[in-house]
């Protein structure tokens, strides 16, 4: 992965006396609540329910295990012995104290981390594929781009003070879309045209929250060497005529959506006109010296399907279970992408202790080339293990509790810290996401379901993305009372569509329930090889809404 | 006089902004440098181009350049307004005043301007700040050199951090 040249350390290293600087004149009252807030804001920092919330970036998920072992110290001397995986990669921390914030940062910084906006309304960690680079079907590996995008995003001077909060997302696969790139401010799809050349799809616009919409097509080709222009073209159209009367019109989303797309995209046309061919343009060489810095690991020529595995899978049939929910195919042969659990149950998806964190960092260093990836779904990965290896690491994974055999099962719900922590929260999120583990904690009955997305929200921030789930749940608030509305037929790949609503809200002691007569239905339904989402396609809504209300009354 | 930091230096403020010109304008002297908003500049422009002080414009984060580019090679100054700390429009404004249509006299950012985000207007453009009135100008200068690496291309340094490294 990229190691920080000297300048970005220099930089960081300013960054975190900067921000103990401007943390004690808001202690000596020399800068107002709203004066620091803007400024704490840029660095990550929010306040929360209980305590501050310090948001950790992991630029587009990647970290080496001395990263991860210096998370652990931080859970371990400044919180309560745990962090947080975030839907966009990072890493949070639910109880710092404001005060220790500057030498939190002092200790990432020597790490080669920050919170440099992770939140505020500026340009938000870049969020990828987590398979980037040792995806199967990848046109090329996006990581560079990320880092390019990483270090023009960092404390650009036109671009800090934005309507709005502004996320992009890259992926490369040709085959599925890991990271709902569609769902993003802006979203690069990396291509190939015919003549063989690489460039990006660039979608913009797209979002949830209040106004669920699937960014559009505005570029459909944009060469590499163009990419920082046009990203400054359709940042600086932004700035300039997004809505900064009411934030929660203040999304370019709803900027495209009031220009339409087509004219949105001549706007940004008549604008990169001035920036297109000058210093921003980015010269091959750039590229490829950036390439060279995510140099492939020093893979072994190993077969696939080693002896070892095929035995292991032969004996134990927990393994091959395992092996077949938690672990995907690697490009190179005999190696194998392993995708470890943060959602057993009872626990809420995406927390990792302190001895959790050491755990993984060591693992890492065992099994994987010391690199660790988060994922969007509140999960990490070790991306390089070797097939000959993955029962012993399958022992060590159960000893951490990492082992639960759930990804892309309805047990893997992605779901947002929710009226537990989030000051915003209508509702509680976690105890939602355990209810419905408990429910369908028979796994013969979990993997004959099949490949499913279950997003649970806490409010109409949609951090957990519920819109995009194949089922959503977001709690609403009525009356002072927590209610629950239930969304069917999200989709956050290629063909990015938004849930509907099935109908009225339910209580929080129905949630499980009504999840479960949807289930039911659904594989009564199902046609042999379909998956929940091509059953809600092909039938729609009105059979499901149907059977909920009708067994309610 | 009133105090703005230019040139990242602490000067007195050579011009006197006229909240109301057409009330003002009769009491003010023919020689003092004024800054009026835009909308009063393009109705009477024949008359302050013929006063003997020198006439800046005010605009405001919606207003649009491109619509009035002709117009500015007659004049001396253009003050940028930040309603709010967290409006970021005058950024661009600035960046699109020098670098498209190469406006070279001051560009002054006046309004809601906290020390730090002094640097970021530098490398916007701007050369001037009114600073908030309640808020030490001493202070504020030594903000500008508190991060000395900057990755991108900018109004002061075009070449982006890979056209720079050794
Ligand atoms: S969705 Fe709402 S409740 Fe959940 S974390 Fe986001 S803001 Fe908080």
């Amino acid at each position: 992965m990229y190691a920080y040249k000297e300048y970005d350390q220099l930089l960081l290293n300013e960054r975190v006396e900067q921000f103990r600087d401007q943390t004690q004149r808001f202690f000596k009252g020399e800068l107002s609540e709203e004066e620091f807030l803007i400024l704490r804001l840029q660095n990550g920092l929010y306040v929360q329910r209980h305590a501050p919330l310090l948001r950790v970036a992991v630029p587009y998920g990647m970290l080496n295990s001395t990263q991860v072992r210096k998370l652990a110290h931080i859970a371990k001397t400044y919180d309560k012995g745990y962090a947080h995986i975030s839907t966009r990669q990072n890493v949070q921390f639910n109880w710092p104290k404001m005060a220790d914030v500057p030498d939190i940062l002092a200790e990432l910084a020597s790490v080669q981390m920050h919170a440099v906006q992770t939140s505020g309304n500026c340009i938000r960690n870049t969020t990828i594929d987590q398979f980037a680079g040792v995806a199967v079907n990848e046109v090329a590996d996006p990581r560079p781009y990320c880092e390019i995008i990483r270090q023009w995003s960092t404390f650009h001077p036109e671009f800090a003070f934005l309507p709005r909060k502004f996320k992009i997302a890259v992926s490369a696969a040709t085959d599925e879309d890991r990271a709902a790139i569609r769902f993003n401010d802006i979203g690069l799809r990396l291509v190939e045209n015919a003549a063989g050349e690489i460039g990006f799809n660039v979608f913009v616009g797209g979002g949830l929250g209040r106004t669920p919409i699937a960014g559009s097509l505005i570029n459909e080709f944009l060469p590499p060497k163009h990419l920082l222009s046009y990203l400054e073209a359709v940042l600086r159209v932004y700035n300039r005529y997004g809505r900064r009367d009411n934030k929660y019109k203040a999304r370019i989303k709803i900027l495209v959506k009031a220009l339409t797309p087509d004219v949105f995209r001549d706007k940004v046309a008549e604008e990169w006109k001035h920036l297109v061919n000058t210093a921003l343009d980015l010269p091959d060489a750039e590229v490829k010296q950036m390439q060279e810095c995510f140099p492939e690991p020093a893979y072994e020529a190993l077969e696939d399907n080693p002896a070892a595995l095929m035995s292991a899978k032969k004996d134990s049939s927990a393994f091959s279970i395992w092996y077949r929910q938690n672990t995907d195919n690697h490009k190179k042969s005999g190696y194998r992408i392993v995708t470890l659990s943060l959602k057993p149950i009872s626990v809420a998806p995406g927390d990792v202790t302190t001895d959790q964190l050491i755990a993984i960092a060591d693992m890492a260093d065992q099994y994987s080339f010391g690199e660790v990836r988060t994922t969007h779904n509140q999960n990490v990965v070790l991306a390089d293990v070797k097939q000959e290896l993955l029962y012993e690491l399958w022992e060590k994974l159960k000893s951490f509790d990492f082992a639960t055999a759930n990804i892309h099962t309805i047990n893997d719900i992605i779901c947002c810290p929710g009226g537990d922590f989030c000051a915003l929260a209508n509702a509680k999120s976690i105890p939602i996401a355990e209810q419905i583990q408990r429910k369908f904690d028979d796994y013969d009955y979990v993997y004959d379901i099949g490949e499913i997305s279950l997003n649970i929200s806490g409010c109409m921030n949609a951090c957990s993305h519920h819109h995009i789930g194949n089922i959503g749940v977001l709690g609403v608030d009525k009356k002072g009372k927590e209610f629950y509305q239930v969304s069917l037929g999200g989709d956050s790949g290629f063909d990015a569509a938004v849930g509907k609503i099935i109908g009225p809200s339910f209580k929080e002691e129905e949630v499980a329930n009504v999840i479960e007569t949807i289930i039911k239905f659904y594989i009564d339904q199902r046609i042999e090889g379909e998956t929940f989402l091509m059953t809600y396609q092909r039938i729609g809504m009105a059979p499901f809404k149907e059977k909920v209300y009708a067994k309610n009354n | 006089m009133p105090k703005i930091i230019k040139n990242r230096e602490i000067i007195d403020d050579q011009w006197t902004t006229l909240a109301e010109p057409e009330q003002e304008l009769e009491t003010t002297p023919e020689s003092t440098n004024i800054i009026v908003n835009l909308a009063y500049w393009l109705e009477n422009k024949e008359a302050l181009t013929a006063r003997k002080g020198k006439v800046g414009v005010l605009l405001l984060g919606s207003d649009e350049p491109e619509t009035f580019q002709e117009e500015l090679k007659h004049i001396d100054l253009i003050a940028v307004d930040f309603p709010k700390f967290g409006d970021g429009r005058g950024y661009s404004i600035s960046r699109i005043l020098r670098e498209r249509f190469n406006f070279t006299h001051e560009i002054r950012a006046v309004g809601d301007v906290l020390r730090d985000q002094l640097r970021f207007m530098e490398r916007c453009g701007f050369d001037a700040y009114a600073l908030r009135a309640d808020k030490d100008m001493n202070e504020a200068l030594a903000s500008f050199a508190s991060l000395s690496v900057e990755y991108q291309s900018d109004v002061l340094e075009k070449r982006p951090i890979y056209a720079r490294r050794p």
